[in-house]
């Protein structure tokens, strides 16, 4: 080693950089390149053709794809308004507490203590058409006779994939605006009173403005989450009926894994990725615009 | 017309009273200010007035209309908060118009008062700016801009100089006396600091633990105090309160001194009564140092040691000591002194107060 001196920083920065090499970046380029060859898992040897764009090409041409894709969007913009509308709600309620405010915080986050896959079981269970408990309940109650084919028919079982997902993380809603509704100043509310606002023009002028940025913030963590969504929908329908329930990761996991084409599963998986980048960067535009609006010092 | 008579007026927390059935008119255009130590109950009443509280006992009339019952915004009021209460998200512009705009003014209405209140208030130039964008002052004068647009039959102000510098306040403090003299309106306004109530006032309202100790003109609270707290609250710097006994024409301190007993108290003391004698420190100045030396009618003169001083330019505070205490004095034309000089003091006693030491009220008529 005559005549190379690394500088001491660098030698210092060498074990996390080789960490790093091995455990993200080697990884991130092997999958990239294998999303340029038709790489199945049953013959290694395909690892080695170059089939440049053709992957991504059969993609843009997948209607099974272009469906879960579409379904994913779907089920992120669902999901995520009525989170924030149910969550606003929580966090006002919660807010308005005069005792036992932090047991209603905490209580306020037990879904989000609950395994994904475990809510997936327990929603497949209370949904299950015969022993379930929300048919049981329906016809108990004579709402309905027939007993409702839940996780059956196509467009049913998206809305119970739907109600999981809002169960178990609406109360990331829930925390984040009420910590916005905590750190508040109370005299722009009674200012608003006294100026004549009715409690919803309040809401509407002076609470809802400064609570936004909050509720962007949970957007943008819940898109990422949503935009990856895999466990509920694995265990409660495995994207059954008939692919009716299928989402990106889903579709990309059973097509590297029960079809083996890994290189095709990887060229979807780096398409998914622009999804949930095209949301982050969308949600942290509105949050920053909404900081400035409320002359935010954080 | 809008009158403010408060009627017996009462707040209860659960099994705590905080404000005591208090009564009080207040007339047209008046400018009452409600002063008091923290937690006397003044910013409660003022909150109830305004209807961010709810009233536990009692009755509000604002305009001859009972108001116990109605919303903050139905009572035709305004408010100048303490930490100003902008809305943080709206420029100058949108938070003077906004009581307006939720009350459906329009367009033309609205922009010409706008400008009518910033033309006021010389806020011309911030009319695009956020509220993060302005200082502590100008925050203020848009908080007062806010409540002049409503041209509300009452202003209510919360304390609204107390997050601004010493220099500030005084300037802000003349600029609220114009404003009064400009949209003559009610004013009720809430302070801690017997000065800002003192300037600003027709008459002070003087509180204590949630019951109106006194309510007078600024003069009338200065010279005739009616109870032993009045007088040490009003003033700066306060009277001197010492408690003493009656006995023989003699007034005997703690300590073993005494002073001769002021004449016009002699028909209203027996000897044994326990008293509190008051003297502020402008009838307590070394001899010839005073604001009525040479015309005083009844005068006791003692020599006493001055243990500190505090000059301020054209006058000093000396503190002499008396009955092994200290008591301030206010001496004008001051000449140099140091601790330890002995001085010729003066007692003006036909300006001293007595107190009952039971009741704390005052034994003048």
């Amino acid at each position: 080693m005559k005549g190379f001196k690394p500088s001491a920083p660098f030698l210092l920065l060498l074990p996390a950089i080789i960490v790093l090499a091995a455990v993200v970046v080697l990884p991130l380029i092997l999958s990239l390149y294998s999303s340029f060859t038709p790489f199945r898992l049953t013959r290694p040897e395909t690892f080695f053709v170059f089939v440049g764009f053709r992957n991504y090409l059969s993609i843009l041409s997948n209607a099974d794809f272009w469906w879960a894709f579409g379904r994913t969007v779907l089920l992120l913009t669902i999901a995520l308004n009525l989170e924030m509308l149910l969550g606003l709600g929580l966090a006002m309620l919660v807010e308005k507490a005069t005792r036992g405010q932090r047991i209603l915080r905490t209580l306020m986050m037990f879904p989000m203590m609950f395994s994904p896959i475990l809510v997936g079981f327990q929603f497949k269970f209370m949904f299950n058409d015969n022993i379930g408990l929300v048919n049981n309940a329906l016809q108990s109650l004579g709402l309905t006779q027939d007993a409702i084919p839940w996780l059956i028919e196509g467009r049913l079982a998206f809305i119970a994939i739907s109600i999981a997902e809002i169960w178990s993380s609406t109360s990331i809603f829930a925390i984040l605006i009420l910590a916005g509704l905590l750190a508040m100043p109370k005299e722009p509310i009674e200012a608003a009173r006294v100026d004549g606002c009715t409690p919803w023009q309040t809401f509407r002028y002076v609470t809802w403005p400064f609570v936004m940025p909050f509720a962007y913030i949970a957007m943008t963590i819940r898109s990422l989450d949503v935009a990856r969504a895999y466990d509920i929908v694995k265990i409660m329908t495995d994207g059954g009926p008939a692919g009716r329930t299928e989402l990106l990761w889903t579709l990309v996991g059973r097509t590297a894994y029960s079809d083996a084409r890994m290189g095709m599963a990887n060229a979807m998986a780096y398409f998914s990725i622009l999804l949930s980048i095209a949301f982050t960067v969308y949600f942290y535009n509105k949050l920053a615009a909404a900081r400035a609006q409320i002359g935010a010092e954080w | 017309m809008a009158t403010v008579s408060l009627k017996k007026l009462a707040k209860r927390y659960g099994n705590m009273e905080i404000v005591h059935g208090i009564d009080l008119e207040i007339a047209d255009r008046e400018f009452i200010a409600l002063v008091g130590p923290s937690g006397c109950g003044k910013s409660t009443t003022l909150r109830m007035i305004a209807g961010l509280e709810d009233i536990s006992g009692g009755t509000i009339d604002i305009g001859g209309r009972m108001v116990n019952d109605l919303p903050p915004r139905s009572r035709n009021i305004s408010m100048v908060f303490q930490s100003y209460a902008l809305y943080p998200h709206m420029s100058v512009r949108e938070n003077l118009g906004f009581s307006l705009k939720i009350a459906g003014a329009a367009k033309d209405d609205m922009d010409r008062r706008v400008a009518e209140a910033s033309a006021i208030l010389g806020l011309d130039e911030l009319l695009e700016r956020r509220p993060s964008q302005l200082s502590g002052g100008q925050r203020q004068r848009v908080a007062m801009g806010r409540a002049i647009v409503r041209d509300p039959d009452v202003f209510l102000f919360d304390e609204p100089l107390s997050n601004l510098d010493a220099k500030l306040r005084t300037q802000m403090r003349t600029e609220i006396k114009k404003l009064h003299a400009k949209v003559k309106s009610t004013v009720i306004y809430v302070t801690h600091d017997q000065v800002e109530a003192m300037t600003l006032a027709d008459r002070i309202v003087i509180m204590r633990s949630g019951y109106i100790e006194q309510v007078g003109t600024p003069d009338e609270v200065f010279s005739r105090p009616a109870t032993h707290f009045v007088a040490g609250f009003i003033g700066s710097p306060p009277m001197n309160l010492h408690e003493a006994t009656v006995s023989d024409g003699k007034l005997v301190f703690s300590g073993g001194d005494s002073l001769p007993l002021p004449g016009q108290f002699k028909s209203k003391t027996s000897a044994g009564d326990k008293v509190v004698f008051g003297i502020r420190p402008d009838d307590f100045y070394p001899t010839g140092h005073g604001l009525s030396s040479g015309g005083e009618t009844e005068v006791h003169r003692a020599e006493l040691p001055v243990s500190i001083t505090e000059p301020l330019g054209n006058e000093t505070l000396v503190f002499a000591e008396f009955n092994g205490t200290d008591w301030v004095s206010r001496m004008l034309n001051p000449k140099p002194l140091k601790a330890g000089d002995r001085i010729g003091m003066s007692f003006d006693l036909s300006r001293a107060h007595l107190f009952s030491a039971e009741t704390g009220k005052s034994l003048r008529i």
